[in-house]
C-alpha cells in the first residue's frame, strides 16, 4: 500500500460513526515494546537505529493484520503527510520529527499501527471507533503475541515490559478514550472533572495528546500509570471512569435544556449560521462551531445519520487535511479562507435544524 | 529574612517556591530565577514538577555515579539529562536508583500484567542449548565420551522443541 492511496482512503475514524459513538469518539491502546539487549532509540547510535527499524518491519509485516500494509520510513514522509498522518492519530508528533531510522507500518484499514524507534522501539497502536476498550485490546494483544514469536522482548518478572523512560514501565499499556463533552464545557465543569480524573490516577489531555488545547471540546482520557495493575484492571478502572464521565455529561446536558434551553439551541443554531455564511474560520472556531453542531444530533436537532459527517469534518478541517485536498501548501489566512469555503459548500446541503423544545436528550 | 531557602538544584537563594499534588502526595519545590527559567517553570503546559523531583532526587547519586551500564555505557548523569534508560540492562545496572522512584511513579512496584510466555520459553530453551553446548565441548576437551554423547542427544532433543525461528537485534 502506497501512502498516497492510504490517505485517500477513510480512517476508522472517519467512517464508522453511529449514536455508538455519540460521546466516547474512538478508543485508542498503545503498547510499548523493546528488544532485548539492544539500546533504547534515544541512546542508540545512527546504525544500530537502522538495524532495529529493518528487523522491527520486518517481523510487524510478517503478522496477519499488517498483510498490504502501508510500511514506511519517516524519511519518506513528507511534512504534509507527516501531518495528516498527525491528524488522524496514526503516527505521534515525536515521530514525525524522527531524524533518521524511524519508520512506521499502518494496517490497510488504518485500525493499527506499528511506530519503529519512537521513544521505544516499538509502540503498537490500535484505534477502535466509539467506546470499545475491550475489543480493543483483544485485537491488540493478539497482534503483540503475533510479534512475540519474531522479536525478543525485553521483560523481566518483577518490572514487566521495560521501556526507556520508567513511567511505561511493567503493562507499559496506555488505554485511552477521546471523549466529546460539550456540556461539561458549557457550565464550566471541566476543570472539576479533570480534578477528580486525576485523582482516580487517571490523566485528562486535549484532542492532541500532551500540552495540545481542547478545541472542539474533545477531551483524551487516559491511564497514567502502568506498573502494578495488569491491563485487565487498568482497563476496567478506565472504563470505570469513562462511563461516571459519560453520566455527568449526560446530567449537564439534561440541566442546560432545563434551565435555559432557548440559551443552548441558540448557541447551536448559530453555530449553524456561521458554518453556513463565514468566510475566514481558523481550526480552533470550525472544531467549536462543529462541537456545537454535533452536540445539536445528539439533542436531535439534527438527524442521528449526519453524526459521522461532523466527524469527518472534524478531521477535514486540520490543517493537513485541508492542504491536501486543497493540492498545495498555504499560509495559515489563506488556510481560515479555504476553510470557511470548504465548511460553506458542506453546510450548503446540511438538513436544516429542528429546534423541538420538549425533546428528550436521552441518548 | 533570617534564613532564606535555598534553591534545590544549585546553592542560590530560591525565589520560586512551588507546590504540587501528584497521586495525593504533596511536593513542594524551592528553585532560584535562573533555574526555574531552565526548568521551564515559567511555562504552566510544559512543566511537571513529577519530572523534576525525579531528577532532583538523583542529584545525591551523581556523587556515587561511577556506575556504568556494562551493555550500553550509560551513566546515572545521562539519565538526569535525559530523562530515559540507555537499553534494557540499565534498570539491572541502576536497580538503586530506579526502585525508589517507583514507589510515586506507579500504583505498586510488581509488574503483575501479561507476561510475553512465548518470549520467555523460547529464552529458556535457548539458555539451555548454550550450556549443553558448553557442556559438550568441555566434555569432548576432557575425553569423558560418555557424557559428551549424553549432552548430544540432548541437544537434539531440545533443539525440536523450538517453537518457531526467532530474530534478535544481537
Amino acid at each position: 500500500m502506497t501512502i498516497a492511496s492510504l490517505i485517500d482512503s477513510p480512517s476508522e475514524l472517519t467512517d464508522a460513526a453511529s449514536s455508538k459513538t455519540a460521546i466516547v469518539l474512538m478508543t485508542r491502546i498503545r503498547l510499548a515494546r523493546n528488544l532485548s539487549g539492544t539500546a533504547f532509540p534515544g541512546w542508540a547510535k545512527p546504525a544500530q537505529r537502522e538495524e532495529i527499524l529493518r528487523i522491527c518491519r520486518e517481523a510487524v509485516t510478517a503478522t496477519s493484520p499488517m498483510k498490504r500494509s502501508l510500511n514506511i520510513t519517516v524519511g519518506e514522509l513528507s511534512d504534509l503527510e507527516k501531518q495528516i498522518l498527525v491528524e488522524r492519530h496514526l503516527i505521534s508528533r515525536e515521530l514525525s520529527g524522527a531524524k533518521g531510522g524511524a519508520g512506521v507500518v499502518i494496517s490497510k484499514d488504518q485500525a493499527f499501527s506499528v511506530m519503529v524507534n519512537e521513544e521505544d522501539h516499538l509502540r503498537i497502536q490500535v484505534l477502535r471507533s466509539g467506546f470499545q476498550l475491550k475489543k480493543a485490546w483483544n485485537a491488540i494483544t493478539e497482534l503483540d503475541s503475533a510479534l512475540e514469536d519474531h522479536l525478543d522482548y525485553a521483560f523481566t518478572p518483577t518490572l514487566g515490559y521495560l521501556t526507556a523512560c520508567p513511567t511505561n514501565l511493567g503493562t507499559a499499556m496506555r488505554a485511552s478514550a477521546m471523549m466529546h463533552l460539550p456540556a461539561l464545557v458549557i457550565s464550566n465543569q471541566m476543570e472539576k472533572v479533570v480534578r477528580a480524573v486525576n485523582q482516580l490516577g487517571m490523566v485528562v489531555r486535549g484532542l492532541f495528546g500532551e500540552g495540545s488545547d481542547a478545541s472542539g471540546s474533545i477531551f483524551q482520557i487516559s491511564n497514567q500509570t502502568t506498573l502494578g495493575e495488569s491491563e485487565g484492571e487498568i482497563i476496567k478502572r478506565l472504563h470505570t471512569v469513562l462511563q461516571s464521565i459519560i453520566e455527568h455529561e449526560l446530567n449537564a446536558r439534561e440541566k442546560l435544556l432545563e434551565a435555559d434551553a432557548g440559551k443552548l439551541f441558540d448557541k447551536v443554531g448559530r453555530a449553524f449560521g456561521i458554518l453556513q455564511n463565514s468566510h475566514l474560520l481558523s481550526s480552533g472556531e470550525a472544531m467549536n462551531l462543529l462541537s456545537l453542531i454535533r452536540l445539536g444530533i445528539d439533542l436531535a436537532v439534527f438527524p442521528d445519520a449526519s453524526r459521522s459527517v461532523i466527524d469527518r469534518l472534524f478531521i477535514e478541517a486540520q490543517p493537513g487535511h485541508l492542504q491536501h485536498a486543497q493540492k498545495g501548501e498555504y499560509d495559515p489566512a489563506q488556510r481560515d479562507l479555504l476553510r470557511a469555503a470548504r465548511l460553506r459548500s458542506e453546510f450548503a446541503n446540511f438538513v436544516r435544524p429542528e429546534f423541538s423544545f420538549s425533546t428528550n436528550s436521552k441518548n | 529574612m533570617a534564613n532564606p531557602l535555598k534553591c534545590d538544584l544549585c546553592a542560590k537563594p530560591a525565589t520560586v517556591h512551588l507546590t504540587q499534588i501528584v497521586n495525593n502526595k504533596v511536593h513542594k519545590v524551592d528553585l532560584c530565577e535562573s533555574c526555574a527559567q531552565a526548568k521551564g517553570v515559567t511555562d504552566p503546559s510544559g512543566f511537571s514538577l513529577a519530572d523534576l523531583l525525579l531528577k532532583a532526587s538523583l542529584n545525591p547519586e551523581a556523587s556515587t555515579a561511577s556506575v556504568r551500564c556494562e551493555q550500553c555505557g550509560f551513566t546515572p548523569n545521562d539519565f538526569k539529562k535525559h530523562g530515559r534508560f540507555g537499553c534494557p540492562t540499565c534498570y539491572e545496572a541502576f536497580k538503586g536508583l530506579v526502585e525508589p522512584m517507583l514507589d510515586n511513579m506507579h500504583k505498586g512496584t510488581t509488574h503483575t500484567g501479561k507476561i510475553p510466555q512465548r518470549a520467555l520459553e523460547r529464552k529458556s530453551i535457548y539458555d539451555r542449548l548454550t550450556k549443553l553446548e558448553l557442556d559438550l565441548t568441555e566434555a569432548i576437551k576432557s575425553e569423558r565420551y560418555e557424557d559428551a554423547a549424553r549432552a548430544r542427544d540432548e541437544i537434539s532433543q531440545v533443539k525440536q522443541t523450538i517453537p518457531s525461528n526467532p530474530k534478535s537485534a544481537r
